[in-house]
């Protein structure tokens, strides 16, 4: 039981960046980026690279993964984005220009990375006991460091300027832009800063449970899960929903047979999503 | 309500009602059964990717229904993978023909649509978007978990549709089914029901306003839908002679999806083409192996960026530009 309910937050720690991540992008710019879990993936590949096979420190591995994708992310958002969102006739078509970056990112990898499973050896070695729970050292590391970036975006969003300015943004585009707040830059900000922290994801994660080159369907999808619980485009409500999968999937991998967790997990969000269209603390449509 | 459709169904079919229609579907006709098969006769390699281009926009034909009433569906994979396995489970296990399998299928896969769509429909925009992804995993799972005729799900030896040997057959046969399709689906977008669907894509609460029963309509649309995915899935089964949980996953389903908005979603034609036009595209890249798939990938961001209503809408913009430039 005990060993459950470590597995459960670790794993709702690091879903919990990945929420956030796909939260954010959603709220500023009303696109549903479905080339979250591409990001995350080439966060993994990134780490791997600087790693592995340039030897050098697992910090500076995660410092890169964080700086590159959260570069793609803002160049995706200034180079496509932009344009097709002031082109478009509509609303669907950000969608699935999300749905073709996410398709290209994959193949890009697929093609400077191969499709091997790739993953690094642990940063830390040794393992805690906590009552009848084992620890290794390593998940406690990526926990720590991912709870201390949790902290950090909270208090990024919550009270620097730039921060609130994205939040004024997911409220009101027209508001804030009459503030004085220049509105492309914030836009791309927030793109970046979701795109990193899929990256950072990635770049922590590998060092778990390793990366493909194709994960990043099962990876958008487990944040759309996500934000579904939670509510999409609610800070709050990713949190929430992160911590909800994260536990889900702890108690499901103990008790059932390999695919039969998420059968059910699948299950139990539709039959929520009947009584709570908008997710725990979503507003309806937003 | 019934009584006012089914008048609107006569006067469309009166003589400039059915002269329309055989304008509509005569290129195609045209293309499918005299240039395809001329040119590609003696290549089964070709003509089987044309089967599954023909096939494929079968399916992306329902999944365009369904953007027609707003709705981006990511589920047309489940339905596929569940016609495929009734066809799968009733021809191998009870021994049944494949003429009967295909229209069972159909209204299998539209029960369930009906099923699952009457509660999820009430979801909108990225909620319906993302939830209709689940659901094609959620489908993948339940084959994997529950199918046990042979090792992981998959259901292997499925005959081949009695009457059709050759590759030319099928794909004459696929071009049939797809010619078919095209005529009910533009059947449906120009009828009254069709007009229903586009009131509803611009603004629900105004449609329910005025008198229509929104949720109705939107449950036939989806069900609809789904019995094109699910009689696209058992031609599959048959073609391929086996299906596996993993023979439809998210991405496919997110093809059906990405065929219709590429080819254009304001065009009952649009399906077909994006359908064809990616199919080829891709078949054509093969020849350059390495990048196939990465310039495949740009190719489609290009066309999202220069021609964001598809590439139907390339005529009109021409037009455009002609007129402005005299």
């Amino acid at each position: 039981m005990e060993q459950i309910l470590v597995n459960g937050a670790i794993l709702s720690a690091n879903y919990a960046l990945i929420a956030l991540g796909i939260t954010l992008i959603f709220g500023i710019m009303n696109v549903l980026n479905f080339a979250h879990g591409q990001m995350f993936m080439i966060g993994g590949l990134i780490v791997y690279t600087v790693c592995v096979v340039f030897k050098l420190p697992y910090a500076v591995g995660l410092l890169a993964a964080a700086v590159v994708v959260g570069l793609i992310g803002m160049l995706l958002e200034r180079t496509l984005f932009q344009r097709v969102m002031r082109i478009s006739s509509r609303e669907e078509n950000t969608m699935l220009l999300a749905v073709g970056t996410a398709l290209l990112l994959e193949n890009i990898a697929l093609f400077i990375f191969g499709e091997k499973q790739r993953g690094i050896p642990p940063m830390v070695s040794g393992v805690y006991r906590l009552g009848s729970a084992f620890l290794p050292a390593n998940r406690l590391l990526v926990f720590a460091i991912s709870l201390a970036l949790i902290a950090a975006v909270l208090l990024f969003v919550n009270f620097t300027r730039q921060g609130r300015a994205m939040r004024a943004l997911a409220q009101d585009r027209t508001a804030t832009m009459l503030m004085g707040a220049d509105v492309n830059r914030i836009s791309m900000l927030g793109f970046g800063l979701g795109a990193a922290l899929a990256g950072i994801a990635g770049g922590l994660l590998i060092s778990v449970s390793g990366v493909n080159a194709g994960i990043g369907t099962a990876i958008s999808t487990k944040a759309f899960i996500m934000i579904m619980i939670g509510g999409a485009g609610v800070i709050g409500g990713a949190l929430l929903g992160a911590v909800a999968l994260g536990f889900a999937e702890a108690i499901g991998y103990a008790l059932f047979p390999g695919s039969v967790t998420y059968l059910l997990i699948f299950t139990a969000l539709i039959l929520f999503l009947l009584i709570r269209p908008q997710g725990i603390m979503g507003k309806p449509w937003g | 309500m019934a009584t006012s459709t089914e008048a609107a169904g006569t006067i469309g079919a009166t003589s400039p009602g059915s002269r329309k229609a055989l304008i509509a579907i005569l290129p195609l006709a045209i293309l499918l059964y005299a240039v395809v098969p001329l040119i590609l006769r003696g290549q089964p390699y070709w003509l089987n990717v044309m089967t599954n281009a023909a096939i494929l926009s079968f399916g992306s034909l329902g999944v365009w229904v369904t953007f027609a009433i707003g709705r981006v569906n990511i589920a047309q994979g489940a339905f596929a993978l569940l016609g495929g396995y009734t066809t799968a489970i009733l021809s191998t296990v009870f021994g049944l023909s494949f003429w009967l399998c295909l229209p069972l299928s159909g209204v299998v896969a539209a029960l369930v649509g009906t099923l699952i769509g009457w509660p999820l429909l009430r979801l909108r925009g990225i909620y319906f978007a993302m939830v209709t992804l689940s659901l094609t995993e959620a489908m993948r799972l339940l084959f994997l978990n529950t199918v046990t005729l042979h090792d992981g799900g998959g259901v292997l030896n499925i005959p081949r549709p009695a009457g059709i040997d050759t590759p030319l057959d099928f794909y004459l046969f696929a071009a049939t089914l797809l010619l078919v399709g095209y005529l009910a689906v533009w059947r449906l977008a120009g009828s009254r029901i069709g007009w229903v669907f586009r009131s509803m894509r611009q603004n629900e609460e105004l449609a329910m306003s005025i008198g229509i029963n929104v949720a109705r309509y939107r449950v036939f649309a989806f069900a609809f839908c789904s019995a094109m995915g699910g009689m696209a899935g058992a031609c599959f089964a048959s073609l391929q002679q086996n299906i596996y949980p993993a023979t439809y996953t998210v991405t496919d389903s997110i093809n059906f999806m990405l065929y219709c908005f590429l080819g254009g979603l304001d065009f009952v034609l649009g399906p077909i083409v994006g359908t064809f036009g990616l199919i080829i595209a891709f078949e054509l890249l093969r020849s350059i192996q390495e990048y196939q798939a990465l310039l495949y990938g740009a190719l489609m961001i290009l066309v999202m960026l220069f021609l964001p209503n598809g590439l139907l809408s390339l005529p009109s913009i021409l037009g455009r530009f002609w007129r402005s430039s005299r």
